[in-house]
Order: C-alpha cells, then sequence, then structure tokens
C-alpha cells in the first residue's frame, strides 16, 4: 500500500477508507468461521465438554468423538471390562473408561467410501460428456444450439423433490434403486447441464485457429480436437471437474431419497448418527470435519475460477 | 480487471457488437502460439478440402458429440418429467404399485391449487425467499464493495469469506441444529452474552415466531458469499476512466455511488437475484435437517411439503400436479426475469 501514489490517483480510495474497509470485511470473516470453527472444536470434545453451560472454549482435547465416529458400542459391567485385559488401542481405551466395549465398525467409512465412488464416477462422466458436447456446441453450427443449451440448463431448474419422484418410480422398475450406479447416472444428469455451460466458455476462448492450423498440417477434426484442444482446455477441465465433484459431494435430497443402505452417501448418515440419550454432537461434529476437509481444499484450489463456476459460467473474470 | 458477461448460450467473440463487459484478454502465450500455428499453415501446402475427407465430416462429429448429452439428459430428466405429467393426471400412489390405474382428469391440479396447505407452503417458501434475498444483497453488495476498496490481505480475506458457501447445506444446516440449541448453544449463548437475555428464554428452533428467522439466519450466513462475489465482478467491470471523469466533473462520492456504480453494477446484481431466488425457491436439505419444516408448519417450505405429500402421504398423483406446477412457475418466472435482465445489460 503506498500512500504517496494513491494521494494523486482519483480513483484509489484514501489509505483511512482502506483500514476502515479492511477492519469491517475482517470482522465478517471471522464471524462467518465461528460455526465452523466451533464444528472443529467440537469434534475434540468429550460428550459432556460438548454440552456444558456456558460453552466451553477451554477444554482437555480428546480422541472420543472421532473413536465413536467410526465404532459401535455396547455398555458393559466393569467386571467384564476388567476381564478383557490390556486395551489395544486409544479408541479402545477411551471406550472402556465410558464403561463400554467397541463392539465392531460403525457405516461411517462404507458411507464415506460411496460418497467417493459415487462423486468421483458422476464428475468422470459428466466431465467427459461434457467436454465433448462442449466442443460441438463451441465449434459446429448446431440447428436450434441456443434452444438445446437453455434445455440443458433449464434441468437445473426442477426442485429435486419434483424429478425424484418419477426417478424414484423409474429406479424401483429398472433395479437402480439404492445402487451406486443409479446415483452416478442421477448426478452425472445434474452435473452434466453445469459442465456443458461452463466448458463451452472454456473453449470459445481457444482459438479455432489453433486447430485449422493442425487440419491444414494434416490432422483429423478428431486429432485436432484431441491434440490441440484438449491440452489447451485443461485448466477449464480441471475447474469444471471440481465444481461437480462439489455438487456430488455436497447433494442431500435425491440421496435421501433414493438410498436407504447400501448406497447411501455421507449427508444422509451424518444427521443419523446418535449415542446414547441423543445425538452424539463430538461425533457428529468429527464426520462433519472429516467431510468437510476437502471442500476446503478444493476452494481454495479453486477461487480463481469460482465465479464462473457458481454462475453456470455468466460472468467471467 | 474485467469482467465478461454472458447469458445466451451464443458465444461472445471479440467481433460480436460492442458491449461494455467485453474485453478479450490477450496473453503472451496466445500470441507466441499463434504466431506458430500461422507459421504451420503457411509451411503447409493449401489444400482447404484434404481435412474434409479423410475422417469423419464436421456434422456427423457435432452429433457424435452433442448426442451422448442429449440422450442421457432425455433419459434421466425429461423421460421422468413426461411421467409425472402422465402421473399428475391419475390417482397412481407408489406405495400400491398394482393396483389400479385411473385417469382422474384435472383433479389433482383443483385439489393443489384449493389447498390451503399448499398455499400456506407458497407463502412460506415466499416469505424465506424474500428475506434472504434481501439480506444476502444489502450484505454482500456491502462487503464486495469494502473489498473493492482493495486493502492490504484483500485476496485471502475473501478467499476466507467464500469457504462457507461451498460446503453441504445438509451437513451444515445438521450441525446448526446444535448452535441453535437452548441453553448449550453457541448461537443463544452468544446472543445473551450482548444482550443480556438468559439464553435458555428462547428457542430460535422451537418457537413459530423465531423459526421462520433461523433458517433465514443460516441461508444469508451461507449464501451472502455468493453475492459478495457475483457483485465484486461486477464492481470490478466498471472502468477506471467513469470515475475519473465525475471527478472532473466534480460530482459528490454518493452521486457517483448512486449514478455511476449501482447502474452498472446491476445486471450483476440482477443476475446474482436471479439465481439465490431459482436456488431458495427449491430449498429443501438445509431446512429439512434445521427444523424439518417446524415447529407446527412454520417453516415448511414448498420442497418440504412436496416430499410429504409424495413420500410421505404417497399420493404420487397429486404430488406430481404440484411439481409439475412448481416446475412451471420457477421456469416461467425465471424467463421473464431474463428478459429484464437482458433489456439492463443493453442499456
Amino acid at each position: 500500500m503506498s500512500t504517496a501514489n494513491s494521494a494523486h490517483s482519483v480513483v484509489e480510495p484514501s489509505s483511512t477508507s482502506k483500514r476502515i474497509a479492511g477492519a469491517i470485511v475482517i470482522l465478517y470473516a471471522v464471524i462467518t468461521m465461528v460455526p465452523l470453527a466451533w464444528i472443529f472444536l467440537t469434534s475434540f470434545k468429550s460428550p459432556p465438554d460438548s454440552i456444558s453451560y456456558p460453552p466451553k472454549i477451554v477444554f482437555q482435547p480428546t480422541l472420543e468423538g472421532y473413536c465413536n465416529l467410526f465404532t459401535t458400542r455396547t455398555r458393559q459391567t466393569p467386571d467384564y471390562i476388567q476381564s478383557l485385559g490390556a486395551p489395544t488401542s486409544t479408541c479402545d481405551e477411551i471406550t472402556r473408561n465410558r464403561n463400554m466395549v467397541i463392539a465392531g465398525p460403525s457405516n461411517y467409512w462404507p458411507r464415506f467410501q460411496n460418497s467417493l465412488i459415487i462423486a468421483f464416477g458422476s464428475t468422470f462422466l459428466a466431465v467427459s460428456l461434457g467436454t465433448l458436447a462442449a466442443y460441438g456446441f463451441s465449434r459446429f453450427k448446431v440447428p436450434l444450439a441456443d434452444d438445446l443449451l437453455f434445455f440443458i440448463l433449464s434441468t437445473r431448474m426442477m426442485p429435486p423433490i419434483a424429478v425424484a419422484i418419477p426417478i424414484y418410480l423409474m429406479y424401483r422398475q429398472l433395479g437402480l434403486s439404492d445402487t451406486a450406479l443409479g446415483m452416478i447416472l442421477l448426478y452425472t444428469a445434474v452435473n452434466v447441464s453445469l459442465a456443458v455451460w461452463l466448458l463451452k466458455g472454456f473453449i470459445d476462448e481457444i482459438p479455432r485457429e489453433y486447430e485449422e492450423a493442425a487440419m491444414i498440417d494434416g490432422y483429423t477434426r478428431l486429432q485436432a480436437f484431441w491434440k490441440v484442444v484438449l491440452p489447451q482446455a485443461t485448466t477449464g477441465i480441471a475447474a469444471t471437474a471440481i465444481f461437480c465433484l462439489i455438487f456430488a459431494w455436497n447433494e442431500y435430497a435425491f440421496a435421501v431419497l433414493l438410498t436407504s443402505g447400501s448406497a447411501q452417501t455421507a449427508p444422509p448418515f451424518i444427521p443419523t448418527i446418535i449415542g446414547e440419550g441423543g445425538q452424539d454432537w463430538p461425533a457428529v461434529a468429527a464426520g462433519t470435519t472429516i467431510f468437510l476437509v476437502p471442500i476446503l481444499v478444493f476452494t481454495i484450489l479453486l477461487r480463481k475460477q469460482l465465479l464462473r463456476g457458481i454462475t453456470f459460467g455468466a460472468v467471467r473474470k | 480487471m474485467t469482467a465478461r458477461f454472458r447469458l445466451s448460450g451464443r458465444a461472445v467473440r471479440p467481433d460480436a457488437p460492442a458491449s461494455r463487459f467485453l474485453v478479450t484478454p490477450v496473453t503472451d502465450t496466445d500470441t507466441s502460439l499463434m504466431d506458430k500455428a500461422a507459421a504451420k499453415a503457411v509451411r503447409a501446402t493449401p489444400a482447404p478440402l484434404a481435412f474434409r475427407v479423410r475422417g469423419l465430416s464436421d456434422r456427423s462429429i457435432a452429433w457424435l458429440f452433442i448426442t451422448p448429452t442429449i440422450a442421457l439428459l432425455l433419459a434421466i430428466n425429461i423421460f421422468p418429467l413426461i411421467w409425472a405429467v402422465y402421473l399428475s393426471f391419475t390417482n397412481f400412489r407408489a406405495n400400491r404399485p398394482n393396483a389400479e390405474i385411473n385417469g382422474v382428469g384435472l383433479t389433482n391440479y383443483q385439489r393443489v391449487l384449493n389447498d390451503p396447505d399448499i398455499w400456506q407452503a407458497m407463502q412460506t417458501t415466499a416469505h424465506f425467499v424474500f428475506w434472504t434475498i434481501l439480506l444476502q444483497m444489502l450484505i454482500g453488495f456491502a462487503l464486495a464493495y469494502l473489498i473493492d476498496r482493495k486493502f492490504r490481505g484483500h485476496a485471502f480475506w475473501t478467499t476466507v469469506i467464500l469457504i462457507p458457501m461451498m460446503l453441504s447445506p445438509a451437513v451444515v444446516g445438521n450441525f446448526w441444529r446444535f448452535l441453535y440449541q437452548p441453553q448449550i448453544g453457541l448461537f443463544n449463548y452468544i446472543y445473551s452474552f450482548f444482550t443480556g437475555v438468559p439464553p435458555s428464554s428462547f428457542e430460535m428452533l422451537g418457537s413459530v415466531a423465531l423459526s421462520p428467522w433461523a433458517i433465514i439466519i443460516v441461508d444469508t450466513w451461507m449464501w451472502t458469499p455468493y453475492v459478495m462475489l457475483i457483485c465484486l465482478a461486477g464492481l470490478r467491470s466498471i472502468p477506471d476512466y467513469i470515475y475519473e471523469a465525475a471527478e472532473v466533473d466534480r460530482a459528490s462520492a454518493w452521486r457517483q455511488f448512486w449514478s455511476i456504480t449501482v447502474p452498472m453494477a446491476l445486471p450483476f446484481i440482477m443476475l446474482a437475484v436471479l439465481f439465490r431466488a431459482i436456488e431458495n425457491f427449491k430449498m429443501f436439505d438445509m431446512v429439512v435437517l434445521l427444523t424439518g419444516g417446524g415447529p407446527g408448519s412454520t417453516t415448511e417450505v414448498a420442497s418440504i411439503t412436496l416430499k410429504r405429500e409424495a413420500f410421505e402421504s404417497w399420493r404420487t398423483g397429486r404430488a406430481s400436479a404440484f411439481a409439475i406446477i412448481l416446475f412451471v412457475a420457477v421456469f416461467g418466472l425465471a424467463n421473464i426475469y431474463v428478459k429484464a435482465l437482458n433489456k439492463v445489460k443493453q442499456r
């Protein structure tokens, strides 16, 4: 910040106004981070600490929430626990201190795996299909192109529940209910509209002259697409993929209506984590923390492309 | 910093009619590659027809590339939609798949439109959409305006502010239930810390008066960054020379704000309103996990009513009719709005 220079510019704000602006924005940023910080802190609290009044900011951190997240436990008599011998792990020890023993793994990890499989599977499909279609719309005169593109976008305007009714019936007929394949296809269909719109914007920005030159050199159209356009579009494809991934990762409405067991993803599962006598908040917080971390990383990676992604490519920077 | 703006499917090209948002960045890599390509083109023997004959024709490639996407959308989006339209004219119930299906004409539509519960849900949705958009626009625009002062570290803090909108509304909404607990919840604690009201004297989620505001607060917390980001692009699209000219004309800061900043950022603000309105009209996950529509039906937005009709009462035909009405409403309103938006843009 150079005050000497800015004093001469009429459009450069004064350093005082900059400082005030900065202070307000930072205050806002800190306030919005409080709920997220609270999730993180709660995940390291013991259940009694998590529900104490006044809410505890200083506490003895424990891994109990994470242990409870990944295990199911049964209450046992102290005599029985005494007879078991030395605890085999930290979680074992924490559980026994509560007069319980670990009965087996919880459903969190399988649900998390489902989230991974469905998110990555649908992203791969949506981006592959989207890249092809975007190239088609970008480079060729497609009859009714604007109508088709608007049709592709309009599929995003439906409330998910409205779409879910017939999908539910259709999947029941086809045996796709509660299967990863069914969810992958559904998320692909939802994401492909975003992928086409975003990627068309990215491909529009690649000059046609590159391919034309390559084709004059003897490449076929397909070779030119593969060897000239795709490498140029890598950034756009990566950004689009992350947007699709985030959507599929976060999606709840379809997941809760169309999956119940084997293909259930993490978002409908996390709210169902309960302990003895109600919701086990440290375990919920632990599950939430693990679930949110990948998105946090992606947000930071994507920050330059965010604007474009959230507006379907309508606003570019 | 320049921004480009586009709402039709057609690509914006540098030779398109001049628009103030339209600046195509040409970077150094572009030019060097361009030169290489040009050199290649010169070296090659001109054979304009050669690449048309070999391999597939452009026309067939275009269809080959576009068809899979259209086919998928037809199978997963359009076919079910047509099915839903068909079901909306029947008395079909999904929990009795073997029962005889009878056509009932427009009865379902009549019942939906005359159902006071559904109108109640539409009112709840309208209240939710109106207040969330108003709050998000005010806070979002103010934040964008402040960030545009380009204070030290503004890029870092912008990224921090953006985090909530990327998170799962369901998973985060579920956790807000904990923050809203009377007595033990952080929200009640902080509120009572600053106001002196006992933290267990009010229930954000349990009271008829407060629960609509509980969901508005969470939605605003989550989506203000979205509006902020779009408004920021709008502010950055205004060229400096306009402000410089205004300064020469001795226009006051207040006057500059209302005569330059607001009108020039308006298309962006309107776009943000459009996207938020569509999203919040469909709102389901965050509300269902926070309040489940309760207490009573004070926060029962349209999607929750729809879910109850379809998956709890199993009146599939009637739910389909409601879904079609919702879709037509969103689609129609969005279309009218986009037309208005394009008018503002062309001004």
